[in-house]
């Protein structure tokens, strides 16, 4: 019951502190609809209409990896540049459980920008929007949503160690947008990096909101999404134990 | 002469000091890595769009990554000052504004310069786009007319960094906007002609028209008229940052907010 309670005001607090930083509102609210737009046009300007709406689609998912990835990262730096992440490290619970709800939240929020992306599409650009699947596109992007925050979790662990980790987070938006075949099919794509693609958790959520909205057998996917999840919270809590320490041993933890 | 050292050296020293990016952990996935993979993303956006060649988003997103260091750069650099309390010192100086200014943007040049040529290469190695050798000095010369128009325009965001305590609020919907707005990704005569507009008043929109044309075979003599277009928004965003610099230091100095973060 405590972990819940930590989970939730965990989870609480994250939401209500970025709908707060400027910054990330624009990187949640702004970047994909600039996204939408572009990929409106440019798929518009190309030979084959019939993947306008799939671009839609994707282009809403691809701001929940930008505002996953770009608060995942910041989670951490964040704390160590506020000084709290040294009490945080010191407090009883295990801290893999105190920043969870940190990347969940900053996930969560990505949410808007599927539902923003949508919606100005629809307003817009009069794409219709009609999932196969509606009671399944309503429980698919939560699952997708846990996904993300469980590899934002693995992001964030290296920033216990890493104070140049956020260059990670830099460099990272583009790439799993690619290989997780968010709005490029991973057929296009050369063979290899399907490999990459299928050992991401988010690649199969993102494919089990698609086949929500555009019909196939969705169980599969959310099915290995999740348990790519839960491979994620192995690796996480073993990788935040040995940068906790390490950065313990070596006085890092509050050089920012 | 101080002039011209205020310009070189201290330019050379903000450079040192405010570019976060430096360290070669931070400036290869960001300056580098993160270009190549914007290239890659659009590239294959493209293909599956079915909209135009590789060649059509390597040149494109590979002159566009400039502002990477043209706007980003420039907002860290200008914006910086604020950030390390030391603007305030540093416009209680009588030193020459535009040789102040200007100083800091030379080196983001320098930078732009060499993060769109690895893009290029990159693009050159991992995608469908062979361009003419005898285009490559063309293309250069194009890269570098476009980094210097781009950075103009990041010391026009620099300079809203005087005044707005985030300068990232600004600079980061000017790269994504110059996404959309330059003809980097999607051809100009498929924009609405309100964004076409706007475009035209940006720099890299007619830079990467006729690098585009070179890439394809085109002398750079016949695209002299977009050249010369690059080269005057440049100069007009040159003008404009510099008038934005003095207004925000005027009004900074009036509302003592030089030194708010």
């Amino acid at each position: 019951m405590r972990v819940v309670r930590l989970l939730w005001v965990g989870l609480v607090f994250r939401v209500k502190e970025l709908t707060r930083s400027g910054l990330f509102i624009f990187t949640s609210v702004i970047e994909p609809l600039i996204f939408a737009t572009l990929t409106y046009y440019l798929f518009n300007a190309g030979s084959k209409p019939e993947t306008v709406i799939y671009s839609a689609l994707g282009a809403g998912m691809m701001g929940i990896w930008s505002s996953t990835l770009f608060a995942s990262g910041g989670a951490i730096s964040w704390q160590r540049w506020q000084g709290t992440l040294e009490l945080l490290v010191a407090a009883p619970p295990a801290f893999l459980l105190v920043i969870f709800p940190l990347t969940l939240g900053s996930a969560t929020i990505g949410l808007y920008s599927l539902t923003a992306t949508l919606a100005w599409e629809r307003l817009f650009f009069g794409l219709p929007f009609d999932p196969v699947h509606p009671l399944l596109f309503v429980v698919s992007p939560p699952v997708l949503i846990f996904g993300l925050a469980a590899l934002g979790l693995v992001i964030a662990t290296s920033f216990v160690l890493y104070r140049n980790a956020n260059a990670l987070s830099n460099m990272l938006e583009f790439p799993v947008w690619l290989v997780t075949g968010v709005i490029v099919p991973l057929s296009l794509l050369p063979g290899w990096t399907s490999v990459i693609g299928w050992v991401l958790a988010p690649t199969w959520g993102f494919q089990a909101v698609r086949r929500a909205v555009f019909g196939g057998d969705v169980w599969p996917s959310i099915g290995m999404c999740l348990a790519l999840s839960a491979v994620y919270f192995v690796i996480a809590s073993v990788l935040m134990g040995i940068f906790e320490r390490r950065a313990r041993e070596r006085a890092t933890l509050s050089l920012a | 002469m101080t002039s011209l050292r205020i310009f070189t050296v201290g330019g050379l020293l903000s450079y040192r000091a405010l570019f976060n990016w430096q360290s070669p952990t931070y400036y290869i996935p960001t300056m580098l890595a993160h270009p190549v993979f914007q290239i890659l993303f659009f590239a294959y956006l493209g293909r599956f769009a079915g909209t135009e060649s590789d060649s059509f988003f390597v040149v494109g997103n590979g002159i566009q990554v400039c502002a990477m260091a043209g706007v980003y750069g420039m907002a860290l650099t200008i914006g910086g000052e604020r950030w390390t309390h030391t603007l305030g010192s540093l416009l209680a100086t009588p030193a020459n504004r535009a040789a102040l200014f200007l100083g800091r943007a030379l080196p983001n040049v320098a930078n732009g310069v060499l993060v769109s040529v690895f893009g290029l290469a990159a693009g050159r190695l991992l995608l469908d786009f062979h361009p003419a050798p005898g285009s490559v000095p063309s293309i250069f010369l194009l890269v570098v007319i476009c980094t210097l128009s781009c950075s103009a325009f990041g010391m026009a965001v620099g300079a809203l960094g005087l005044r707005f305590r985030d300068v990232f609020m600004i600079a980061n919907p000017a790269y994504f906007l110059m996404l959309l707005l330059c003809g980097v990704n999607v051809p100009l005569d498929r924009l609405p002609d309100w964004m076409v507009t706007i475009g035209s008043g940006l720099p890299l929109t007619h830079g990467i028209a006729a690098a585009r044309e070179v890439a394809a075979g085109a002398s750079l003599s016949s695209v002299s008229t977009l050249v010369w277009k690059e080269i005057a928004v440049g100069a007009a965003w040159t003008i404009v940052a510099y008038v934005l610099l003095r207004v925000f230091e005027a009004e900074g100095r009036r509302r003592a907010t030089l030194e708010t973060v």
